[in-house]
């Protein structure tokens, strides 16, 4: 039995699949027919086969929350999430949009500030924010980008629009699984991807080296370029591992490096030899322990009094945190229309704000309906989706945002697109979103493609790798169908 | 302290051959790890079977086989610390199984496989891969299970996985410093081995001396060159009868053999003062002279007198030389501290 013939139900939510009424969208039109040539035992052959090798390449990720530090494969999902041209091309545009007023905000925050003089963005919710970084104003970043790497979260409404749903501009992960992905899907699907038209991400890692060497202070016409990992415990070694064997650069811990002369070395077997360009996978906090957090192992004393003589650049710049607060999402895009004086292209999701007195009162009356997200947090920690909560966990939120109203905001549960996903043998509908990742160099690439993540449980809205979310290939078409 | 002033020219930035001290040691705790853990495969794989050749052995004769085999591993005392009793089962538990042994086959692979998760980006995927998939063969079972389908096939696993791992050294790594380390860590723990391997007879008492050069003596014998895979390439080369001494010979004093001390001793050598820069007539570090007095000896020697000061406070000097030997190696060219808490603050580090 073929095993598109399962009752599939798209219930009342946007299928990227199949529309309203049931039939396929023309650009899933052709992997349908595919799949329904499928039988279940060759499917269940390839997706045994594709897990073996995920496994046996170590691609895996690390989960620690339970103590064990356990390894996982991070589940992949065989039905690839399709995006035609046309919808690719306007994603892409809002992406760009959206990268330049980001970067162009930072610039003003650390230099003249006119933004807060302007009353676009409350002066106390800039200069309180966690991840401000007063030590550096006034300083001048390598050719002037401050977020060099960027994974925006997008996710899509009941309507089909796609909504931004969170900025990721200080170390954005996942897009070693964007390029495995894809090698998994070609090689249990081979024929499917030369007659669809499929565009290649294995430029990403391409891109990614040039956005680096872009960096790279002048005087070098071979400049030297790493990778900062916290090390082999961190949950996304195995991605700092990919990405730095595609890019042929070495990788590298904190101890790895040694400042001297406001000059950052590292240490190999041959002396000391000097470093240009650092892609840091590690948070400010722990960059530097003469500067910010003493007690950081991961670091390298000096690395910023060299970043500040201009003679080392990172990747990204240090305090961008300040722009994917999300509290600071709120006014994106006020920011659009500020600094580039135009309409965004791909829309926030509606958000109050706990600060503001109006929606700190509508929050904590409507908690239940609400997601509530701390202002800080990654992984999908500190959160909670009132509609799917126990009335002591939303009452725990409650006295949390009332406490401390600035690290919270809450938005309203939009209802994610979803895609047939292969769960218990059979077809059924679970959420997912987007993330493209978006390198901004001499000039701004957006790779075609991105991580789809798919909330594997049952009616779960929560994608995140730690909290049970798998991923999907994700292909943009060279055309509509 | 050298500081680069910023008007002097900038140092060489040769991309391709600067390797991380931290990278060097990853790779040379590989290569041991993986040799070390075929070695116990291949030590437990033959006397298992030898137990098996020798039907109605009493339980004191196997516990005491045991006894040597714990004695000449040196880690004798960790195992009463956990058992009771040295039966074949409890031994064999003891040297592939139990994590409490961090010398176990089971702990060399997850150890080894530490180290190339580290270094995933300098090894060959083919490499990493051999090694992920002997990671993830053993965890995959429990001993009992292995100990009811029959051990040998486990053991054969474990040892293919690890030629298959050197092999795939030798064809997909590239010359360099890297090298140097894999074949100088992989020699050390080679060379070790053998000396413990050939120790193991030292322990084992006969009865009585009537049965010295019997059949008992001569099977435990053959199973001493066949710990060290030695016994085609001994009958090759002396065609005769298995004799004590020629076999304690062959795998100190073989020039040809790849297990043999010297063999093994003159590479290390060798690698370690390419490592080491060590160009001159006289070595400067306390590595060097130490390896260049053990080949000396293993030059010059014959095994009348090795016999004569003593077998086993031989094996027990050339030991104790390859440790201090290893242990300098990573001192002069390692300057990391263990530190606990920096696991933590990895694993903290949020990636968005």
């Amino acid at each position: 039995m073929s095993i598109l013939h399962s009752h599939y139900d798209s219930g009342n939510f946007f299928d990227e699949m199949f529309a309203p009424g049931g039939a396929t969208r023309p650009h899933y039109q052709r992997l349908g027919e595919r799949l329904g040539s499928l039988t279940q035992q060759e499917f269940d052959e390839r997706r045994a086969a594709v897990d073996l090798a995920f496994l046996r390449r170590g691609v895996t990720f690390t989960v620690y929350h339970d103590n064990a530090g356990t390894e996982r494969i991070f589940p992949f999902d065989l039905m690839p999430r399709i995006i035609p041209n046309a919808e690719w091309q306007r994603i892409e545009a809002g992406l760009v949009q959206r990268i330049t007023a980001l970067n162009l905000f930072l610039d003003d925050v650390y230099h003249g500030q006119k933004v807060l003089k302007d009353k676009i963005v409350p002066p106390a919710l800039v200069l309180g924010a966690k991840h401000f970084r007063r030590e550096f104003m006034n300083f001048t970043v390598p050719r002037g980008i401050y977020v060099h790497i960027c994974g925006t979260d997008l996710i899509r409404d009941a309507q089909g629009n796609y909504l931004v749903l969170e900025d990721n501009l200080r170390c954005p992960s996942g897009a070693s699984y964007m390029i495995e992905n894809r090698s998994a899907m070609r090689r249990a699907f081979p024929n499917l991807f030369q007659s669809y038209g499929v565009r290649p991400v294995e430029s990403y890692a391409d891109d990614l080296v040039k956005a680096l060497l872009h960096l790279a202070p002048d005087q070098h016409d071979k400049p030297n370029v790493v990778l900062l990992t916290p090390g082999v415990f961190n949950s996304a070694y195995f991605e700092h591992c990919f990405l730095a064997r595609q890019m042929g650069i070495p990788i590298v811990e904190g101890r790895d490096l040694v400042v001297r002369d406001s000059r950052v070395f590292m240490r190999t077997t041959a002396g000391l030899v000097a470093v240009d360009v650092i892609y840091r996978r590690i948070d400010d906090d722990f960059l530097d322990p003469t500067v910010f957090r003493a007690d950081s192992m991961l670091g390298v004393p000096g690395l910023v009094a060299a970043y500040r003589a201009g003679n080392v650049a990172l990747a990204n710049s240090i305090g961008t945190g300040i722009a994917d607060d999300k509290v600071i999402y709120a006014y994106v895009p006020q920011l659009i229309k500020y600094y580039l004086d135009q309409d965004p292209i791909l829309p926030n999701v509606k958000t109050y704000l706990a600060s503001e007195p109006l929606d700190r009162k509508f929050i904590l009356e409507n908690i239940e309906k609400l997601v509530v997200k701390s202002a800080n947090e990654a992984g999908g920690y500190g959160m909670l989706i009132g509609p799917a909560s126990t009335k002591e966990e939303c009452s725990q939120f409650r006295n949390q945002v009332a406490a401390n109203p600035r690290n919270f905001i809450a938005q309203d549960p939009i209802m994610l697109s979803r895609s047939p996903t292969w769960c218990d043998g059979q077809l059924e509908g679970r959420h997912i979103d987007l993330r493209p990742y978006i390198l901004y160099g001499d000039k701004i690439t957006v790779t075609p493609g991105g991580l789809t993540r798919v909330a594997l449980r049952k009616g779960s809205l929560v994608v995140n790798s730690s909290q049970g979310g798998g991923s999907k290939d994700t292909w943009v078409l060279q055309g509509d169908e | 302290m050298a500081s680069p002033k910023n008007s002097a020219p900038l140092p060489p930035r040769p991309q391709a051959t600067v390797m991380l001290s931290r990278v060097a040691h990853s790779l040379y705790w590989m290569s041991r790890y993986i040799e070390r853990a075929e070695n116990f495969a291949r030590l437990l794989d033959v006397n298992l079977q030898l137990l098996l050749d020798f039907q109605g052995v009493t339980t004191t004769a196997v516990e005491e086989h045991w006894d040597s085999i714990l004695l000449s591993s040196g880690d004798e005392k960790l195992f009463e610390e956990h058992y009771e009793l040295a039966d074949s089962r409890s031994v064999t538990e003891f040297f592939a199984f139990d994590r409490r042994n961090p010398n176990s086959i089971l702990s060399c692979v997850d150890s080894a496989r530490e180290n190339a998760r580290m270094i995933r980006d300098q090894i060959s995927q083919e490499m990493w891969e051999t090694i992920n998939e002997l990671y993830l063969y053993l965890h995959d079972r429990t001993s009992d299970e292995i100990w009811a389908t029959g051990a040998a096939e486990f053991f054969n696993n474990v040892k293919r996985s690890a030629h298959l791992f050197q092999g795939l050294v030798a064809s997909t790594y590239s010359r360099n410093e890297g090298w140097e380390f894999l074949q100088f860590g992989c020699l050390l723990e080679r060379a070790d081995k053998t000396t413990r391997i050939l120790d193991v007879k030292y322990h084992i008492l006969l009865p009585s001396a009537a049965d010295v050069g019997g059949a008992v003596d001569t099977a435990q014998w053959q199973a001493v060159l066949r710990s060290a895979s030695a016994l085609e390439a001994y009958r090759r080369f002396y065609v005769r009868e298995i004799l004590p001494w020629k076999v304690a010979e062959f795998l100190i004093f073989s020039d040809s053999f790849p297990r043999s001390l010297h063999f093994c001793v003159a590479e290390i050598d060798t690698f370690l003062r390419r490592i080491l820069g060590e160009t001159g007539a006289r070595p400067r570090t306390e590595a060097a002279r130490l390896s260049r007095r053990l080949l000396a000896d293993l030059q010059s020697l014959a095994i009348t007198d090795v016999l004569e000061d003593g077998l086993h406070e031989f094996l027990l000097e050339a030991q104790k030389a390859l440790d201090r030997i290893g242990e300098e190696v990573v001192q002069t060219t390692m300057f990391y501290p263990a530190e606990s808490e920096l696991g933590e603050q990895q694993q903290q580090q949020i990636q968005q």
